[in-house]
């Protein structure tokens, strides 16, 4: 994919290239639909067995990798996504292995971002993860516990590794804090859909439109809502008013049922449904 | 002390999810505003006087202290308020901004049961809505806490995820806030958290140093040389400490929970064997492994079993005006034996750290010295604990 100087993307100064991943968003805005956003963490069931998924999930019609890193108090997870990541952890999955996540994820021909809390990064070194990531070919990080006012660190790694970084914004996000979170997101912005953690739900409420309103009204980056979209139905609901629909726990869940093949077919309902969202 | 942004020099802050952020200012907003009015000043000291058993007095203790090198020992007796410890104070006065807040449900995290215990009688007092977490290992040793709580009216719900204990019943009671904050609020127990509950919580529990200094020097004449309190989270700690922090003769001397020994790796000591770090909001010190995963701490004391601490501890620490030492389990059960034996009083397992702790100091200080302990918490929520630990009873006598 070339860069397109004509994207709002583009013109951030502190982003002269366009991420594997804002190039991605890039060019499902030009065909006129939203991006499939799918999350795995590394080491569920096994960390092979995690990256051979991450991989095959590209195959079946992801356009973004979402790639956790499993930690010991994840507060914005619910009990699905819970079970999975303490389940890596007994299993000896290591932040080290994230890189290599990352690594085959872009050499499949996707984009990966990493979706970490933020002591995992604290610990390694802020500049020694961003220029880690980098160096595998990662996109930049969703941050789910780091707001940008604590960010500073990490605003200035990013830029020198010209990773993105996403922030969150919610249903609950004052204009201020709207401004706030989206004036430091480079990539793309991440909605969460309703006042809550990871979890599929029956339904994903209006306020998840809202939210992408109101977004919209203070950025031109990119936004993708994440939180309870588990179906087919729900990502062309999503898709009809979002950039990018993100996809976790259903994922999860697949991959711990049905092993690769219903994680696989299910990636393929999802991706059929990102493309039905905009008649 | 803090910066606008909660700071404490490099530790404090708010790493916690952007959809808490709206919430997190108001609180701030509504508390520095009560904080400076009359009606709400007057009502919680109204509650202090009438409810709490404000002011907690002091006891000198000359039969514990001839274990304590013949210093003079004076306890703040914390353990003689309302539920049992010093954990009211901070309560109630979170329970009114909830009620100023307009919110009609409170939810907390506990581990020795004591704050929520304390959440749970204020939300008895006042109308609340009240949930309780707890982990399940923290639910089965200190099951008559769960009791009480249920008999006041609050729900307690058992956290079976993770370490089982105070770690994740805060991960629990944050997943819960994120999803009801526009009708909760959460009642965080301890000097830590994000911004602004370590200095909200500190400035509830201030009133025990302001009473404690008050207090000595009317009994004695002169300051103490070192004021001594167990650190879990640290609330009662900073609650004695923030008055004496400019009084530069005044040693203040936090006691962790060694729990096993700090070589045997299972302990809550972290400023003896944690590092920089972020857990549940805040910068500070934290039990950590070398990837950052949080590693899981011991004690006796389920009120001290926490692998973080209070961010102006960490502050505290590094700038060297706090000393930090770790008690062990054993050491800790010897010093509760000890205060009931030679002074009547049976003391919580967590202020026996701090009792522990003046048997140390006051060797090293000698007879002339004058230590100031929080003690603050009674234990009859460790009898069975204690029963156990020393003996006491026998099969035929109801002990499992």
């Amino acid at each position: 994919m070339n860069l397109t100087p004509a994207s709002p993307l583009a013109a951030n100064p502190a982003s002269p290239a366009l991420s594997p991943g804002a190039q991605v968003l890039a060019a499902c805005r030009a065909e006129g639909r939203a991006a499939l956003v799918g999350y795995l963490p590394v080491g569920f069931p096994s960390v092979e067995v995690s990256i051979e998924a991450m991989v095959a999930m590209v195959r079946a019609g992801a356009d973004i990798i979402e790639v956790g890193i499993p930690y010991s108090d994840p507060l914005m997870d619910g009990p699905l996504i819970q079970r999975a990541t303490e389940a890596a952890l007994e299993g000896g999955s290591r932040v080290d292995d994230v890189f290599t996540a990352v690594r085959a994820i872009a050499d499949a021909g996707a984009a990966a971002y990493v979706m970490t809390y933020w002591n995992l990064v604290l610990k390694r070194g802020v500049a020694r993860f961003a220029a880690d990531l980098a160096a595998a070919g990662g996109s930049g990080l969703i941050t789910p516990d780091l707001i940008p006012d604590e960010a500073g660190e990490w605003l200035a790694a990013s830029d020198a590794h010209g990773l993105d970084r996403v922030f969150l914004v919610a249903p609950s996000s004052t204009p201020e804090r709207l401004t706030v979170a989206t004036g430091a997101c480079r990539g793309f912005v991440y909605a969460a859909s309703t006042m809550g953690v990871t979890g599929t739900r029956e339904t994903v409420g209006s306020a998840a439109q809202d939210v992408v309103r109101r977004t919209r009204e203070v950025t031109d980056v990119p936004v993708c809502v994440g939180l309870g979209v588990s179906t087919r139905a729900q990502a062309a609901d999503v898709a009809g008013f979002a950039d990018g629909v993100i996809v976790g726990s259903a994922l999860v869940r697949a991959l711990g049922e049905g092993g690769i093949p219903a994680m696989e077919a299910l990636t393929r309902e999802l991706a059929a449904g990102v493309r039905e969202g905009r008649p | 002390m803090t910066t606008p942004h909660g700071r404490f020099g490099d530790f404090g802050g708010r790493y916690v999810p952007e959809a808490l952020i709206p919430a997190l200012e108001q609180l701030d907003e509504v508390r520095r505003k009560a904080a400076v009015d009359p009606e709400f000043i007057g009502e919680l000291d109204r509650l202090h006087r009438t409810y709490t058993g404000r002011p907690s007095i002091i006891t000198e203790v000359p039969r514990f202290a001839e274990h304590c090198g013949g210093a003079r020992v004076i306890l703040k007796r914390e353990d003689l308020n309302h539920t049992g410890s010093h954990k009211i104070n901070n309560v109630l006065g979170q329970a009114l901004l909830a009620k100023r807040m307009g919110k009609s449900r409170v939810i907390a995290e506990t581990g020795a049961g004591q704050h929520g215990v304390a959440t749970a009688t204020a939300a008895a007092l006042l109308g609340l809505d009240c949930v309780v977490y707890m982990g399940a290992v923290d639910t089965k040793r200190q099951a008559l806490n769960v009791a009480r709580m249920r008999l006041l009216g609050a729900e307690v719900v058992a956290v079976t995820n993770g370490s089982q204990t105070l770690k994740d019943a805060v991960n629990e009671a944050l997943r819960d806030w994120v999803a009801n904050v526009d009708s909760t609020h959460y009642v965080l127990g301890t000097v830590t958290g994000p911004h602004p509950f370590p200095e909200m919580v500190r400035d509830f529990h201030r009133i025990i140093g302001v009473e404690a200094r008050a207090q000595v020097l009317d009994l004695v004449g002169r300051l103490p040389d070192a004021v001594l309190a167990c650190v879990g989270g640290g609330s009662n700690a900073m609650g004695i400490f923030h008055r004496f922090l400019f009084d530069d003769s005044v040693r203040l001397i936090g006691f962790e929970a060694g729990g096993d020994g700090i070589e045997s790796g299972r302990h809550a000591a972290r400023f003896s064997g944690g590092t920089r770090g972020v857990l549940h909001g805040a910068a500070t010190y934290v039990l950590q492994d070398d990837d950052g995963q949080t590693i899981e701490s011991h004690s006796v004391s389920a009120g001290l079993d926490y692998p973080s601490v209070g961010p102006e501890h960490a502050h505290l620490f590094e700038t060297g005006r706090a000393e930090y030492r770790p008690i062990t389990d054993d050491e800790a059960m010897e010093a509760f034996r000890l205060l009931c034996r030679t002074e009547g009083i049976i003391p919580a397992i967590e202020s026996s750290h701090a009792l522990a702790g003046a048997m140390k100091v006051g060797r090293e200080l000698g007879p002339d010295a004058l230590l100031l302990v929080s003690l603050s918490g009674r234990g009859d929520k460790d009898v069975h604990t204690a029963a156990r630990w020393f003996g006491l009873l026998d099969d035929a006598e109801g002990m499992p």
